[in-house]
């Protein structure tokens, strides 16, 4: 938890360019940025195409590594590495999901997921690599299994939302999977063990939720907190015990702690927790906004308080944001206006 | 004859006379909401041969712009309550407008209040720009409003 009570500054590293139409996310790969390996971030647009960037560990600056084209034939809306970092799945509105692979540095594409009757909205992989979740505009959330010599066999089908699934989030450390979408709600997804996945909970208008469509979700490190943003202009947190999560006993349940409001007078596309506990927000105002759990709290539950808002940090909406996996403060976002910026929150002394 | 049309009689106006409007170039960043109409009133209807401005889907009071926010709302008014090519229309306009103000500008397309009976599902719709983008990237709607767009001057 960050201890700095003073004031914050986000500094611009740099900006990088190469899209030819608005980017849509930003994923960093979680095996770059430690160890003496220099951080890698993948990028996915409009133009159709995914961009992989790498920090060049001399200059500090960033270069494209490479350009993954000529395989989705539409926007390509989401990416997400593998934790081992060796896969990238891109999620596209060409209705498929494609698996890259890094072969001698060269991304290959080992594999195409189709399922999906129209726009892939969102993949993610759960925290072992095992499990890969897809979601889109059919209003279902597919989970597919990882299997050797990547293959890919669709373990589940769910159906429950309503409306157009807009993001899927692994918890992450139990295969516990969270979607949200233009139905105003968050849906929670467990399987029984029997490898039967349901729905075992709804976080609609009437325990607290938003009252339009949920954009985006991110769990906070230890995974007993939930963040969730909206075009309703506000965030949402939410919370679960983690002691009775942890004990296996059968489903516990989440519930609402608190809201942010008054802070976005525009839809916010993206929410990210980072390992310190700084929630970052990226909004359709071009701003991206820092909020931190204020020490004010009261027993009634946690409060927050923004720390920070770099108000033109793009030209236009900001689609993403995402916290670097390395032991530093660097963040990622992705705009309409056709690039992705890297920055650095650092306290002002 | 007309037949299949969501609304087949439509109610027809005269166009309203174009006045010239002055080339001003220290005017480049600022918008003017008469200069915004002037791009639009002659989409043509999905359905219908004649203009948005026409058919009073779209007139001058339409457009509002708030230059201190860079804000723009445009209220259509569809022809009957039940219109479902409200999200073309939308659409045209989202697409006929996209390079015709700074980047930072943001535009909120509604149907006026009272004028649909979807009103607020219809209205989520027009301002979801990820389901914006998606359709403009699909074939038969693009076509659609391309015709919209491109059709030869009434």
């Amino acid at each position: 938890m960050e201890s700095h009570d003073g004031e914050w500054s986000l500094n611009e590293l740099q900006k990088l360019e190469g899209h030819t139409d608005r980017v849509w996310s930003v994923a960093w790969n979680p095996a770059t940025g430690v160890a003496g390996v220099p951080p890698v971030l993948a990028s996915c647009s409009g133009d159709k195409t995914v961009r992989v960037w790498e920090q060049n560990p001399s200059s500090s600056s960033w270069f494209c590594k490479a350009v993954l084209d000529e395989t989705h034939t539409r926007t390509v809306r989401s990416c997400a590495w593998s934790p081992s970092g060796k896969l990238l799945a891109t999620g596209s509105f060409d209705a498929t999901t494609a698996i890259w692979e890094n072969v001698g540095g060269d991304f290959e594409c080992v594999s195409t997921l189709e399922g999906h009757e129209n726009e892939v909205k969102s993949v993610c992989w759960n925290a072992s690599g095992s499990l890969l979740a897809t979601c889109g505009r059919d209003r279902s959330v597919w989970i597919w299994e990882v299997l050797p010599g990547n293959e890919f066999e669709c373990a589940s089908v769910l159906q429950g939302h309503t409306q157009d699934v807009k993001m899927v989030q692994w918890h992450p450390t139990m295969d516990i999977l969270f979607s949200c979408s233009y139905d105003n709600t968050v849906k929670i997804w467990a399987e029984d063990g029997d490898d039967d996945w349901h729905c075992v909970q709804t976080l609609n208008e009437a325990n607290g939720g938003h009252t339009s469509t949920v954009w985006a979700l991110s769990f906070n490190p230890a995974g007993d907190k939930v963040v969730t943003c909206s075009d309703d202009l506000t965030i949402k947190i939410w919370g679960t015990d983690s002691r009775k999560m942890m004990s296996g006993d059968g489903y516990v349940p989440w519930n609402h702690l608190c809201t942010l409001s008054g802070y976005h007078d525009r839809t916010i596309f993206s929410v990210h927790w980072s390992r310190e506990g700084i929630i970052a927000s990226g909004a359709a105002d071009d701003a991206v906004r820092f909020f931190v759990e204020s020490k004010d709290g009261s027993v009634d539950g946690p409060s927050y308080k923004m720390i920070l808002r770099n108000e033109k940090a793009h030209d236009m909406d900001v689609n993403s944001v995402r916290w670097s996996p390395g032991e530093n403060r660097f963040l990622a976002s992705a705009s309409d206006d056709g690039t992705v910026k890297i920055w650095e929150l650092v306290p002002v002394i | 004859m007309t037949l299949g049309l969501i609304n087949a009689n439509p109610v027809v106006h005269a166009k309203k006379e174009r006045v010239a409007r002055s080339e001003d170039p220290h005017a480049d960043d600022a918008v003017d909401p008469l200069e915004i109409y002037d791009h639009v009133r002659d989409i043509r209807d999905p359905e219908h041969p004649y203009s948005l401005e026409q058919l009073s889907v779209l007139s001058e009071e339409s457009i509002t712009v708030d230059e201190k926010l860079g804000r723009i709302l445009i209220m259509f008014t569809p022809t009957i309550q039940h219109c479902s090519m409200v999200t073309v229309i939308g659409l045209c306009l989202r697409e006929k407008l996209k390079d015709c103000f700074p980047p930072h500008f943001k535009v909120d397309i509604k149907v006026a209040p009272g004028s649909h009976a979807d009103e607020e599902s219809v209205n989520k719709q027009l301002n979801d720009k990820e389901r914006v983008a998606a359709a403009l990237e699909n074939p038969n709607l693009r076509q659609l409003v391309d015709e919209c767009l491109y059709s030869s001057e009434l």
